[in-house]
């Protein structure tokens, strides 16, 4: 049988169900005492074993399988959540999410799980008996049944949608409707004969649309004395009261005609009832439960429980209905929309060069639907981050147990959109920021006491929009960046001479943490402390178009900032000459253009450099870095400039003339060249020419 | 031995050369070149392919050969080598022909000024006339142009 079709679709359902369960786990432990997220938890490892067997995954089946067990032991109560079985259960979850992994990446899933498996069996072989739990579920089940019986009628005496609509328009055209209510005298032997009759009744001259209990029950005869009619009939209201009260032993009927507004009201009446309902079972359960001994609370409030979450289900299930597409559809849809705007900026210049009316009008119109085009093709790729920070709540918990601290994770903004490979390379950097601030920043629990801090650590996990950008924070409430250390190492390793130390500021000495092999640890731990990883983030964040910063207050805490790109592969971009050739800069670099004169040049220590908004920045001839052919603006008066800055670094660029503002569509240069610094890649003009687009970050030092 | 290959002749000068059709994407006409800053001389900068920016060089520059000025018959072939696709500037494409493998002899040490290094042998075909069949690999080493590269800068 092939298996290949069903590969893809198991292994993103998997990945699903792992993801569910590793949240799920962790809700549990916060609340070990809800068995809805057991079953939820239960649910997730049965559906993702069923799917484990049918590809044939033997491994991955059975340890779900024993997991299983565990888990049906907890929510049929007759096991407690302790942290040994959590623990348990999350090293099954990695082993699951290691199996996966490997079939991902073509292998069999195959898997030595003996040791989790033995320690499951454990668990399973010493039943936790709770002593009172069968008696206490009797008693449970027995509050519950008279619960469930009284208001069986309120229940089902809601109209479906159908049912109300046939009511409605045998309404509107003028038809009767009635609402019968009949009472069976007390001493009636024979309820379900009676009840027969009385719809035979209504049914020679009408229809019945829906009865209360339904007529099943009425014929087993699982109702009380009364029941409840919704019907159609040519009878008037009188001739109807009287032939039923003909039939014998019944002690009450009750006519009431319906027009739209009864229906209606006859209707709320009744939702209302179903949930004052629901409320009084709960109270119910909850009283009978708080007699009995603890473990009862559990069901009783599970069986509350559970129509409100049923309720809550079915909401959650009509929001998003989303379609899994393949990436490389969505890549060469990207490709082929950035061909598609080369050519529309090419007619845009050719209608306003043959100055045609109706040629403009068209073209305007594409260039309209275009830009509606390009919006959505570009949100397409955009992913939110939740699908990388999922992981992370995981990932504190247990490194925070290892050091033996308490760290509470607290993420905003998860909704927030980048990218979809600026989500696949952001991952690897936040873990190592994150595994920063829990190794070096936040302290163990006797120093923050002994500080005066609450003794559980907070680390604050933000991304937000703002302007063209994504902002991704990490801040935590640790012990800060310690500049006398930062600096110490920085000068024994090397990295900054003395006195170069003196003069930076508290912001430059942060920054000196990114440095190459920067590292203040005494001892390197399995976690960090090599040095290695800082200088790995920032570059990787470089590399995405992004750039990181950090704030730090010794003793209060330190906030790392990370700030993306939007999208990756069009950007706004400034359109400058230098003689005969076009180049572009990024318009996120750019503060701002402007045009000096020969004489505002100033020479500081053999770099030209000019007075710009208070502060002297340096100058640099775009000409000479880039070996313009015909251009030297050493021959002009007046040279236009355009400011560029990186981080909080300026420099002004010196550049032969402005083309314009324009989108770009951002293209490769190829492996062949990709040794050029001052070239970051190139774009297609309207024209068909290639202009190279220029690095801002390589001309500032 | 004595497999068939098919092979694109072109000219660069009086020479002929030969590339296998398959390392070969498409041939071009010259069109407009943008020149790449801080490249290695022959380099001559980079094209619009239909939509894809491709590096072209000049192969007589490359060769360390005197480079002439383009005529209506140059063209730029635009070859594939692993995951590199450049063009190579020639002054004609002329035809695609068959050679047997047995028919390659391996070059002497210095044949017509370029390198031995960058050839894959010698073939006779035709009448008197012989192919240089080139040796893309060591033609497209990047390893060497970086060190171009640091020598001109």
């Amino acid at each position: 049988m092939d298996m290949n079709a069903y590969l893809s679709m198991f292994i993103d359902e998997s990945n699903d169900h792992l993801q569910a369960l590793n949240e799920n786990l962790l809700l549990l432990e916060s609340e070990p005492e809800d068995l809805t997220i057991v079953q939820n938890i239960f649910r997730s490892a049965h559906t993702l074993k069923g799917m484990a067997a049918t590809m044939g995954f033997e491994d991955l089946a059975s340890l779900t399988h024993e997991m299983e067990n565990v888990l049906d032991l907890v929510r049929n109560n007759k096991l407690k959540m302790d942290s040994f079985i959590f623990d348990t259960l999350f090293k099954g979850l990695d082993a699951l999410e290691a199996m996966v992994q490997d079939i991902i990446n073509g292998g069999t899933g195959k898997a030595d799980v003996t040791s989790i498996v033995a320690s499951l069996q454990i668990i399973l072989k010493s039943d936790y008996k709770p002593e009172n739990a069968s008696a206490a579920a009797a008693a449970a089940a027995a509050a519950a049944a008279p619960a469930a019986a009284a208001p069986a009628g309120s229940k089902s005496s809601l109209l479906d949608e159908f049912q109300h609509s046939i009511l409605m328009q045998s309404i509107e055209s003028g038809l009767r409707v009635y609402h019968i209510q009949v009472s069976l005298i007390e001493s009636c032997m024979l309820k379900a004969a009676r009840a027969y009759m009385v719809f035979d009744l209504i049914e020679r001259n009408g229809d019945i649309v829906k009865s209360d209990p339904s007529v099943q029950e009425l014929e087993q005869e699982k109702f009380d004395r009364q029941f409840t009619i919704y019907a159609i009939s040519e009878m008037t209201e009188d001739e109807l009261k009287q032939n039923i009260n003909d039939i014998s032993e019944i002690e009450s009927v009750i006519v009431t005609p319906l027009d739209q507004e009864s229906l209606t009201m006859l209707e709320a009446k009744a939702a209302a009832g179903l949930s004052q309902y629901a409320e009084a079972e709960s109270t119910a359960a909850k009283q009978q439960a708080s007699a009995a001994a603890a473990p009862a609370l559990a069901p009783a409030a599970s069986a509350a429980a559970k129509p409100s979450a049923k309720a809550a289900s079915t909401n959650g299930g009509a929001v998003t209905r989303t379609i899994r597409v393949d990436i490389e559809r969505l890549d060469t849809l990207m490709n082929l929309f950035s061909e598609l705007l080369i050519d529309r900026v090419r007619l845009e210049q050719l209608a306003s060069e043959i100055k045609r009316n109706d040629l403009m009008e068209t073209v305007e119109h594409m260039s309209r639907v275009s830009s509606d085009l390009q919006n959505i093709v570009l949100k397409l790729r955009m992913v939110p981050v939740d699908s990388v920070f999922n992981r992370f709540p995981r990932m504190v918990r247990d490194l925070s147990k290892s050091l033996d601290k308490k760290i509470d994770l607290i993420i905003t903004g998860a909704e927030t959109e980048l990218d979809r490979t600026v989500i696949d390379e952001i991952g690897d950097p936040l873990v190592h920021l994150l595994r920063n601030s829990i190794d070096h920043g936040i302290e163990t629990v006797n120093e923050r006491i002994a500080a005066g801090k609450p003794e559980t650590g907070s680390i604050y996990l933000r991304a937000f929009h703002s302007g063209n950008h994504v902002f991704i924070e990490v801040e935590e409430d640790g012990k800060g960046i310690n500049r006398d250390k930062v600096l110490q190492t920085a000068i024994k390793k090397g990295i900054v001479s003395e006195e170069k130390a003196q003069t930076l500021t508290d912001q430059e000495v942060n920054m000196l943490i990114f440095a190459a092999g920067f590292s203040t640890a005494d001892q390197i731990s399995d976690i960090s402390g090599r040095g290695v990883g800082l200088d790995v983030v920032r570059s990787k964040i470089t590399s995405l178009g992004g750039n990181v910063t950090v704030d730090s207050a010794m003793g209060k805490g330190t906030k790392f900032s990370v700030q993306l790109p939007l999208t990756l592969s069009i950007i706004s971009a400034m359109l400058i000459k230098l003689g005969s050739e076009k180049y572009a800069i990024p318009l996120s670099s750019i503060v701002e253009t402007s045009i000096i004169k020969k004489e505002q040049i100033l020479n500081v220590h053999g770099n030209k450099m000019i007075e710009f908004r208070n502060t002297v920045i340096p100058l640099v001839s775009l000409s000479k870095v880039l070996d313009s052919p015909d251009f030297n603006e050493e021959q002009e008066a007046e040279t236009e400039i355009v400011v560029i800055r990186k981080g909080d670094k300026w420099a002004a660029i010196m550049i032969d003339d402005f083309i314009g503002q324009s989108e770009i569509v951002l293209k490769s240069l190829g492996s062949y060249l990709k040794s050029s610094k001052a070239v970051s890649g190139a774009t297609i003009l309207g024209d068909g020419y290639v202009a190279l687009i220029i690095d801002p970050n390589a001309l500032i030092k | 031995m004595g497999e068939e290959l098919k092979v694109i002749v072109f000219g660069l000068g009086d020479e002929e050369y030969g590339i296998e059709v398959d390392k070969v994407r498409t041939i071009e006409r010259l069109s407009p070149i943008t020149r790449v800053p801080k490249t290695a001389a022959f380099i001559k900068g980079v094209i619009n392919l239909r939509g894809i920016v491709v590096p072209v060089i000049d192969l007589r520059g490359r060769f360390g050969l005197s480079e002439t000025e383009p005529t209506e018959n140059s063209r730029i072939i635009v070859v594939a080598v692993a995951d590199l696709e450049v063009g190579f500037i020639v002054d004609s494409a002329n035809d695609v022909i068959d050679i047997d493998t047995d028919s390659i002899d391996t070059p002497p040490e210095i044949v017509g000024g370029i390198k031995a290094k960058y050839l894959h042998g010698i073939a006779k075909y035709g009448e008197g006339r012989l192919l240089i069949m080139l040796n893309l690999a060591e033609v497209l080493n990047k390893d060497e142009i970086i060190q171009l590269e640091q020598l001109e800068a």
